[in-house]
């Protein structure tokens, strides 16, 4: 009768005392840090990061977080910024927002990070937002062209890095109505914010019926002959694509299988060559030359490039000479300005001291254009050059095309990026 | 507290303020328990109180009623899913107070319950692994619909659940993780105390009946179907509760939280824990946290490469609770639970040496391991 009860009690009871019992352990270690910034000592500060190492998004992007831990060991063994050598813990996340959750959790609450740097996907990062922001911890440059790091009353920690997909969409549409004018236009993009921002974008200056047909693929489902198929018997002439990259070339092999000829039209983040041609392996060559694409970073095979120099050097020397493509660039583009806002936060580093160093801006760094922040704008870079597949090389060509996400008129400018310092650490 | 319990087992206490006086004593113990925990722990000590609830749903289901659910997960989904939306629109119409979350659950509970009584009527129909493959279906199902419609679920991506702040009298520097173990653990022992009164009553002597053999329990007057259908409808309001907990804890939905994995973590949580009890269900829904915790913090002390880390990074906890299910089943078919009532019972007979007659009379809800499935 009275049995159940009082199993529950004592396993309860047992519960309460195991669980205190770690606690016990678990709170000597972490007194010690107590009343200071979180994850800053005199000599170190610990970052972390969730990123796809395994699952649909890994192709590409797992190398991302390498390159940009390698360009800490390179900052690391030149003596650190302001004394302090930087760790940078990566979690995989697979692409998926459940364990993203998790991670990131783990690596605020466990780890007692100072700050999330470079936290990569529109889907998974979302759900994280409000728990960076009730936890006061910097949510720096996003790897996501989201709208929705832009938003500095409601999210007063969370800068972006990729300039937003709508701007995308609209100098990409830009590009379309002046280029491929009369074609029958597409778009292919991700069923979350990352495709509808995108679309969003491309609609705003072709209007609601300049797009003749669109179609949406889940990253948990591989099969996207229903999709493509449709875009074939819509007549698509041209297809903008709000993909990342093994969506991208699922959609390009796909389109090829069944005699789907198109424009290809992706955006940045799922465009880079390199990728796109070891996923697509033999066919790569003919199925990609033509694609059309944009970049705010320089080209990986512009060999004029003093940055795309450095972080080839530094990939050689640092990042056990990894195939250098897209991602391995940008992975050192994120390092170097995280180094820069370390730098800018000063010797008294505090949560709330680097937010304003970025608020401050004033980078310099590879991109084609500037980062945008300020107290009111946390979005990150503003603008994007073209860029096509030639002879199995992306070439960015024209000016540089910047624009808001709202109806603003998108304009062009010369690109005028400054020069990288000669040991390749910002000063 | 021993002594207690059996000077009150010795007086008449009604069952109910019984299990009230546990409830009570259980609440300030983990009360104080959330003071010394760090926010990380309160976090781990609110997903272990949120995954009770749907477990010790679940356990009553199985192991009282004979009753195999593998489409748990599914309804936990639609608990969580609930919660999210109307706590969104509490939001957007700018109404934040702390109650709004209750309604929320509410309003979970109330539509997981729903989907459990169509799941359960279609159940009641059903025997064993024929059961067992509708639930499954429901398991592997449900999550897709998100993507189907995704203009209301917002596909892959989920939703962000819009949370009231925590209350201010508690002070600025209350962590949001201690609330939020606080809410996770009322759940729980809300659940607890609720269902330790059905198995008590004249329903779970039903459950048990139906579950030990169909026909005598038919024969005796028991409504077999109907308390199949309850049983299992029961149990769809915990695991509806338990769902919305998990969205309040990662204050977001998504449909990869709750794929066929989580029904299948439950039902480990259930089998180890010792299927039938809910003292069982407690270990198993602490295991299921602990033991993720606990094969990271293994794989993070070792010097391992990248790629191997990767790898073992997700499947590490797998491997091991697949093991743990092998030796528990071989060595202690009872789970945890039944264990470690052996065991105290043995040390009780040995230090107490109690008049031998006590200690051989059965317990009414000894669990006769039960078998998962009775009926084939």
């Amino acid at each position: 009768m009275f049995r159940s009860l009082h199993r529950i009690v004592a396993a309860a009871t047992i519960a309460v005392l195991v669980a205190a019992a770690g606690a016990c352990s678990q709170s000597g270690g972490s007194g010690s840090s107590g009343g200071s910034v979180p994850g800053v000592t005199d000599t170190e500060v610990v970052v972390g990061t969730h990123t796809p190492l395994t699952g649909p998004a890994a192709a590409g992007y797992s190398k991302i977080s390498a390159a940009a831990k390698a360009y800490f060991d390179y900052v690391n063994a030149n003596g650190g910024v302001n004394g302090r050598k930087i760790t940078y813990k990566i979690m995989d996340d697979g692409y998926n927002p459940a364990t993203t959750q998790q991670v990131v959790r783990q690596l605020v609450l466990q780890e007692k990070v100072f700050a999330i740097l470079n936290g990569l996907g529109t889907p998974t990062h979302t759900g994280v937002l409000d728990f960076l922001n009730t936890n006061k911890v910097p949510d720096l440059f996003v790897a996501s062209g989201s709208l929705s790091w832009n938003q500095p009353q409601k999210y007063p920690y969370t800068f972006g890095y990729n300039p937003d997909y709508t701007i995308e969409g609209k100098i990409l549409a830009t590009y379309l109505k002046a280029n491929f004018a009369g074609r029958k236009v597409c778009t292919f993009g991700q069923n979350d914010d990352f495709g509808a921002d995108g679309l969003k974008g491309v609609q705003a200056v072709l209007g609601a019926n300049g797009v003749a047909h669109s179609e949406t693929y889940d990253v948990t489902n591989t099969n996207v002959a229903p999709a493509i198929g449709a875009l074939k018997q819509a007549g698509c002439q041209v297809t903008v694509s709000f993909s990342v990259p093994g969506f991208t070339a699922l959609a390009i092999g796909t389109a090829a299988q069944i005699g789907f000829r198109t424009q290809w039209v992706v955006s940045n983040v799922g465009a880079d060559y390199a990728t796109l041609a070891a996923l697509l392996k033999t066919a790569a060559g003919p199925l990609l030359e033509g694609v059309i694409s944009d970049s705010y970073l320089p080209s990986v095979d512009d060999t004029s490039n003093g940055w795309v120099a450095l972080f080839r050097r530094l990939n050689t020397q640092y990042n056990n000479n990894t195939p250098f493509d897209g991602n391995v660039e940008y992975g050192f583009s994120v390092g170097y300005l995280f180094v820069q806002a370390l730098k800018a936060a000063g010797k008294n580093l505090t949560r709330q001291s680097i937010v304003d160093a970025v608020e401050r801006n004033g980078f310099n760094g590879p991109g084609l254009f500037k980062l945008r922040f300020s107290k009111n704008d946390h979005s990150g870079y503003g603008g994007l050059q073209m860029g096509r597949v030639q002879g199995g090389k992306q070439t960015l060509f024209g000016p540089v095309y910047t624009t808001d996400d709202g109806s603003g008129a998108v304009t062009s400018m010369v690109a005028s990026p400054a020069a990288p310092p000669a040991n390749g650490i910002p000063t | 507290m021993t002594g207690w319990l059996h000077s009150c087992r010795r007086t008449s206490v009604p069952t109910l303020a019984r299990h009230l006086i546990g409830v009570a004593v259980a609440a300030v113990a983990l009360l104080g328990l959330t003071y010394v925990l760090d926010p990380f722990h309160d976090y781990q000590l609110a997903t272990a109180a949120a995954y009770l609830c749907a477990a010790a749903g679940l356990t009553v289901l199985i192991g009282q009623n004979g009753q195999l659910s593998l489409g748990h997960g599914a309804l936990m989904a639609v608990g969580a899913y609930t919660l999210a939306m109307v706590q969104n629109q509490f939001g957007d119409h700018g109404v934040i107070a702390q109650w709004t979350v209750v309604v929320s659950l509410a309003a979970g509970v109330v539509t997981a319950t729903l989907a459990g009584t169509v799941i359960g009527l279609a159940a009641a129909r059903l025997r064993g692994p024929y059961l067992a493959g509708l639930t499954l279906v429901v398991a592997i199902a449900l999550p897709a619909v998100t993507t189907v419609f995704s203009g209301v679920f917002h596909g892959d991506q989920g939703m962000s659940v819009f949370l009231p702040p925590v209350p201010d009298q508690l002070g600025v520097d209350f962590p949001m993780e201690r609330w939020q173990a606080w809410l996770a653990v009322a759940a729980a022992l809300l659940t607890l105390l609720a269902l330790a009164n059905l198995v008590r009553g004249r329903f779970g002597r039903s459950m048990r009946a139906i579950r030990d053999n169909e026909v005598a329990a038919s024969v005796a007057g028991i409504p077999v179907a109907r308390v199949q259908v309850v049983a299992f409808v029961v149990s769809a309001a915990c695991a509806g509760l338990g769902g919305g907990m998990f969205a309040v804890l990662a204050q977001s939905v998504s449909p990869d939280a709750f794929t066929l994995t989580l029904s299948l973590n439950l039902l480990l949580a259930v089998v180890v824990g010792g299927s039938g009890s809910l003292a069982g269900a407690v270990w198993g829904s602490l295991l299921l946290v602990l033991l993720r915790y606990w094969a990271d913090q293994l794989t993070g002390g070792l010097a391992l490469s990248a790629g191997l880390r990767t790898r073992l990074a997700g499947n590490l906890p797998l491997a091991v609770f697949g093991l743990l299910l092998i030796v528990v089943m071989m060595a202690a078919p009872g789970g945890v639970q039944g264990l470690l009532s052996r065991a105290g019972r043995w040390v009780g007979g040995r230090l107490i040496r109690r008049p031998s007659h006590r200690a051989e009379v059965p317990a009414p809800d000894a669990e006769p391991p039960a078998p998962v499935v009775s009926h084939s």
